[in-house]
């Protein structure tokens, strides 16, 4: 009496009972799909935002004016209304007394109306330092970015990204031109590479990039700076960087100690961990909700199982009486609930992984195939298979041939 | 050794009575002092209160009785189904009273073979499949199961019908299957419980024709519980209970033949020829 021979018999079994068989797998096939469709996507959404935000460069640090609340990330452009906001001279000084900074760039944004000839647009300028670029891992695609000696003397030059370059002037080359930013000339010295949109789904190619001196004089009228960009030296430096950074704006701030910072320091791992939070809460909700439906799967097998040996007793009762063992009859009601698990899930993870790979086309969500859920759901319906089929199995093997055979 | 055979001569009217003494063949069964209590609650059941039997190899015995009598208790003591409570049963020489559950699932599969009223075949499995089911349990490579299988099938007149589910069979013909499974692992004794109980008496003669059949061609060992008189006239020896006790015991000397009675058939129903119990 080999296990081979008793799934032999289980497969014979089932075999007999093809619809009963489909029907019970149902609850294993839905749960399995649901589970895998779920996971993958809200894998898909963070694996989408979290792409994003690494290829705005891991050692970035965002310093802006005002306190920030927890989970209040998202508004961190930073506050120009504060009584104490970042100054240009911190920021200064941010770059040469803290050693594990390489590069800042002050970020001062104004919308402004560009136009060029007969072309207009709409678009944020955002006043940076000519460290922008290599900050934001940007690089600049035709022309140059302005330089160190045009933010000093407030250039009137500008950078354009794709869309405003697409937008103003469609079909040449841009660089060497000239444009108007609120009735002001500026020169277009750059066009940036083409970037794409951001995790919250802006285009990133629709800015252009003046010196900060010049947005501040020019366009806003003032030397507020809202927010930062600061690079330290390496990945493994952002920390550092973020309590010295800390530190020395407390002290040129001349907070007492305890006193609440009136600035934020953030590094992209804390900002990435703030847009995942949501995805991951996500992820688990429609996981849980999935595996409830798995488990009830489960128990549908369970119930379809006992009223199986209480339907097959006379059945049990031949078995016996031909010869098969308790531990035959055991292993075989065993295996028939696996097999109809296993099988539920196999055909689970095909629908759920088609329906994964569907879902981007219809809803144009990202979806993103986890093989954890996979491995998962095939660990978690065999578990269901052995679990919910034991009792049964165990009810089947228990039964006396003699009364079994009675049985009507 | 004793014997059933040598407790004594019943005067059985129509029966001559003729006990031969020992020295046959080798004993198939020998049941010892054998009794069976069942407690149902507080109360005790005395279904056997000590038999002692012993069937030889080749031989056909009917166990006769009321219901009540004890007949099937020792059925299934004899089938490894149940264990006495007290007394020895051996089995092909081999001490079998006091084993557990899954040895006696394997004495089962290995020596005997059984025979049921209700048919007791798989459902929505074809007849082939019902008689390989045993060389399933006994680990029969899928060749030998299949030609085992057909050659059974075809001992039992079933050839060209093995692929037919039990519900495309007439009663005959799945009890027929089921001898056929009963016969497939080549059991030492076969064992059948009413066998024609189901069955109308045309088919009745059909089903111990192949009995009769088996037992004196192939020399197997047969044991038929019936309470039907005429059904245990095929028999060469009726074993009668009462009371959880052997009452009777003797040799039928001219047991009805079933080939014989199927010959002189479509005229149905001229049963009544001999025997009582």
């Amino acid at each position: 009496m080999n296990v081979l021979m008793i799934i032999r018999i289980a497969f014979r079994a089932l075999a007999r009972n093809k619809s009963r068989a489909a029907l019970t797998m149902l609850g294993i096939i839905i749960g399995v799909s649901a589970v895998i469709v779920m996971v993958s996507i809200g894998q898909g959404a963070s694996a989408t935002v979290q792409s994003q935000i690494e290829s705005m460069g891991t050692n970035l640090l965002f310093v802006s004016a005002g306190a920030q609340n927890v989970g209040g990330v998202r508004g961190g452009a930073g506050d120009s209304n504060t009584g104490s906001p970042l100054t240009v001279e911190d920021l200064e000084a941010v770059k040469r007394e803290v050693p594990s900074v390489s590069l800042v760039s002050p970020v001062v944004n104004s919308r402004a109306q560009l136009v060029a000839g007969n072309q207009n647009w709409s678009t944020q300028v955002q006043g940076v330092s000519d460290q922008f670029p290599e900050i934001r891992k940007w690089a600049v695609q035709s022309g140059g970015f302005f330089t160190d000696a045009d933010v000093r003397t407030a250039a009137r030059v500008v950078v354009i990204g794709q869309t405003i370059a697409d937008n103003l002037f469609p079909g040449q080359d841009a660089v060497g031109q000239t444009l108007r930013v609120s009735n002001m000339p500026f020169r277009v010295v750059g066009v940036m590479a083409r970037k794409g949109q951001d995790p919250q789904g802006r285009d990133q190619d629709d800015a252009a990039f003046a010196p900060y001196t010049s947005v501040q004089k020019k366009l806003l009228g003032n030397t507020r700076v809202q927010v930062a960009y600061v690079s330290a030296v390496s990945q493994d430096a952002t920390y550092t960087a973020q309590t010295q950074i800390a530190e020395l704006l407390r002290q040129r701030h001349k907070l007492a100690p305890g006193a609440a910072d009136d600035f934020t320091v953030r590094n992209m791992s804390d900002v990435a961990e703030a847009a995942n939070q949501t995805n991951s809460t996500m992820t688990v909700l429609l996981g849980c909700i999935a595996g409830v439906s798995l488990l009830v799967g489960g128990i549908g097998i369970m119930n379809i199982m006992l009223v199986s040996v209480t339907e097959r007793t006379r059945e049990i009762g031949i078995r016996m009486a031909i010869g098969a063992r308790s531990s035959a009859v055991r292993t075989q009601f065993l295996i028939e609930s696996i097999v109809l698990s296993l099988t539920g899930g196999a055909t689970g993870i095909v629908l759920g992984v088609v329906a994964s790979v569907t879902v981007p086309l219809l809803l144009g969500w990202p979806t993103l195939v986890s093989t954890a859920s996979i491995v998962g759901s095939v660990l978690f319906s065999a578990a269901v298979g052995i679990f919910f089929g034991y009792y049964p199995a165990r009810k089947a093997a228990g039964l006396d041939p003699i009364e079994a055979l009675r049985y009507e | 050794m004793q014997t059933a055979f040598e407790v004594g001569t019943f005067d059985n009217g129509a029966h001559k009575v003729v006990l031969t003494p020992a020295a046959e063949a080798p004993e198939v069964i020998r049941l010892e002092g054998i009794h069976k209590t069942y407690s149902m609650g507080d109360v005790e059941v005395h279904a056997l209160r000590g038999v002692t039997l012993g069937i030889r190899e080749g031989e056909f015995v009917a166990i006769m009785g009321a219901s009540g009598s004890g007949k099937s208790t020792t059925m299934n003591i004899i089938g490894c189904l149940d264990s006495p409570t007290r007394g020895h049963y051996e089995l092909d020489g081999e001490d079998v009273s006091g084993l557990s559950k899954d040895e006696r699932a394997d004495i089962r599969l290995r020596k005997l073979g059984f025979v049921f009223q209700g048919f007791n075949l798989l459902s929505r499995t074809s007849a082939l499949e019902n008689v390989e089911l045993p060389m399933l349990y006994a680990g029969v490579e899928p060749a030998e199961r299949h030609r085992r299988a057909t050659e059974a099938l075809h001992a039992v007149g079933l050839a060209g019908r093995e692929q037919n589910h039990p519900n495309q069979l007439s009663g005959g013909q799945q009890q027929r299957v089921a001898i056929a499974r009963a016969l497939v692992n080549d059991p030492k004794l076969i064992l059948a419980d009413e066998p024609t109980g189901a069955l109308d008496s045309r088919t009745s003669v059909e089903v111990m024709d192949i009995f009769q059949r088996l037992n004196r061609e192939r020399g197997i060992t047969l044991v038929l519980v019936t309470h039907e008189p005429d059904i245990a006239a095929y028999a060469d020896r009726v074993v009668v209970f009462k009371d959880g006790r052997i009452q009777k015991d003797y040799r039928v000397t001219a047991p009805r033949d079933a080939a014989e009675e199927l010959r002189n058939l479509p005229a149905v129903e001229d049963d009544e020829v001999e025997e009582e119990a």
